[in-house]
């Protein structure tokens, strides 16, 4: 069984955790703020203006550790279909990571808007105005959103799946702390 | 190394359990945050459904305000703005100014003695790459206190009910000043006689970081000259876009921008409810209109002039409507702006 006792380095871990905070809250942030003309509207863009930034800063760090540290190996045992599953989720969670807020970067620079971060920090435009991008990039966004949350659930629930019934040390690879380690010391 | 183990059947029907409740726990959480079980909530589609005449939205144009016109200049401050917020924009300086005249109406044809709200949308930009955005109205107050009430209004207003007006006004009686103004306030034959009102409460942040709830108005340099809506119809549909073309033309328009700052206790959460006349004052500048563009071409037609764009030293306060605005003023710009090909550029073989 290649890949058990081998886990990500505890920097992964710590940005993957931080990170999944950080999406899970940006996307109900995101459905929430357009689906509301309450006040609360203006604090939630902001955040959700600011929180994309940080999330497209931690995911490049996520990438450049990951090309560095790599990840541990799958379950020899596990089937074809699986692994890639595997291969191919995980490649489109890192585009969205970095796709994302790029986009709704895009999007405001294509509407005129300016760009400004929580305390004053302003970003620059990244396009200029322009009607069919805008309307492209909002549709992207709007859709891939939803593809965005749609993977995380296949992710969490492949998680669960690999923790609660394969039982195969896959979750513990990603783990904040290792449930082997504590629950079976004598192993 | 340890093998995984086999689990009993009905372990992994319980661990399946735990996964589905997760997952469908996760998904309906998403769903009710985005308004799916919450029909009730005032989305900023529905305001703009209740906005759109019974004929449909006009395509490509803003959902309201619908028919306007763009103009550039300059701000000149005189600084006397910096005692209320630390806003480059309140440097006594020169700062380029765009903006938009236009009329209360989602009809973008609509004949101008029609339409009893006029508007001016504004920007001005400052060298520390700050923007001002602000789009102000000529009446003294706003018929609703809250987004919910304006929407309820809206509704009322386009209802085939002959008494439903008179039913919400009735429940809402908080629209009567607006209402006398509607009535008896004089018209005028020119935007450039027209005073513009922020309405809505923000506040000024000055540079030792004390707070003050200001409103603003734009003031007319120009002489208004009454006239009669009967008078305004028989100069023609688009007598005001005419007339502004011409009078620019000719020379530069002014308007002194004067901020109200209220005293404690001043209600800056109605925007119904004015305040008292006897309240403090500054002029902090005059805005000059030096050249007037089509909306089609015009600079101000990719511009959504969200009042909630806003300098560092202003900000929103609890008048709960420049949220509001900007949440529909957003989604009326994603529309329009997927709606160009409805709205072409350029027009000039276009106008009957």
């Amino acid at each position: 069984m290649s890949g058990i006792g081998q886990r990500f380095t505890p920097l992964q871990r710590l940005l993957h955790w931080l990170m999944a905070f950080c999406i899970l809250a940006m996307l109900f942030i995101g459905v929430g703020m357009v689906s509301t003309v309450a006040p609360k509207y203006v604090p939630l863009v902001s955040i959700h203006k600011s929180l994309g930034i940080v999330i497209l800063v931690l995911a490049l760090i996520r990438l450049a550790v990951r090309l560095r540290y790599g990840a541990p190996m799958l379950p020899a045992d596990l089937p074809e279909p699986l692994r890639l599953a595997a291969y191919l989720s995980h490649y489109a969670l890192y585009i969205l990571m970095i796709g994302m807020p790029l986009i709704g970067w895009a999007m405001l620079s294509a509407a005129a808007y300016p760009v400004v971060l929580y305390g004053g920090v302003r970003l620059p435009a990244i396009l200029p105005q322009s009607d069919s991008l805008h309307t492209l990039l909002w549709n992207a966004h709007f859709y891939l959103a939803f593809l965005f949350f749609a993977l995380i659930l296949m992710h969490l629930a492949a998680a669960l799946f690999h923790a609660l019934v394969r039982r195969d040390g896959v979750f513990d690879t990603m783990a904040p702390v290792s449930p082997r380690d504590e629950l079976t010391p004598a192993e | 190394m340890p093998e995984p183990r086999r689990l009993p059947a009905r372990s992994v029907f319980g661990s399946l359990v735990i996964i589905f409740v997760v997952i469908a726990g996760s998904a309906a959480a998403f769903a009710y945050t985005a308004g799916w079980f919450s029909p009730r909530r005032l989305t900023p589609n529905k305001m703009l459904d209740a906005l759109a005449p019974p004929t449909g939205a006009a395509l490509g144009h803003r959902r309201n305000h619908a028919k306007g016109i763009c103009f550039t200049g300059v701000f000149d401050s005189n600084g006397n703005g910096s005692t209320l917020s630390e806003a480059q924009v309140f440097v006594r300086g020169r700062y380029p100014a765009l903006g938009r005249f236009n009329l209360g109406t989602p009809n973008p044809n609509a004949p101008d003695s029609t339409v009893r709200v006029r508007g001016m949308g504004l920007q001005i930009s400052t060298p520390d790459g700050q923007e001002w955005r602000a789009a102000m109205i000529n009446p003294p107050v706003f018929p609703a206190s809250t987004p919910q009430a304006f929407h309820e209004l809206l509704l009322a207003a386009a209802s085939k009910d002959p008494n439903a007006m008179k039913a919400y006004a009735g429940a809402h009686p908080e629209i009567a000043p607006f209402g006398a103004w509607e009535k008896s306030a004089p018209w005028t034959g020119s935007y450039a006689e027209d005073r513009f009102n922020s309405l809505n409460a923000f506040i000024f942040v000055d540079h030792s970081g004390a707070e003050h709830a200001v409103r603003w108005s734009l003031l007319p340099a120009a002489q208004a000259v009454p006239i009669s809506p009967d008078d305004l119809a028989k100069r023609g549909p688009d007598f005001l876009e005419q007339e502004i073309v011409e009078r620019v033309r000719r020379g530069s328009l002014h308007w002194t921008m004067v901020v109200t700052v209220a005293n404690p206790g001043d209600p800056t959460a109605d925007p119904t409810k004015a305040w008292p006349d006897d309240r403090r004052t500054v002029e902090v500048g005059t805005l000059s209109v030096q050249q007037i563009e089509a909306e089609p071409d015009g600079p101000c037609r990719d511009i959504n002039f969200d009042p909630t764009v806003l300098p560092a030293g202003i900000r929103v306060s609890d008048d709960p409507f420049p949220a509001a605005r900007s949440s529909v003023y957003a989604k009326s710009y994603d529309l329009r702006t997927a709606e160009s090909k409805d709205y072409p550029r350029t027009v000039t073989s276009t106008k009957p």
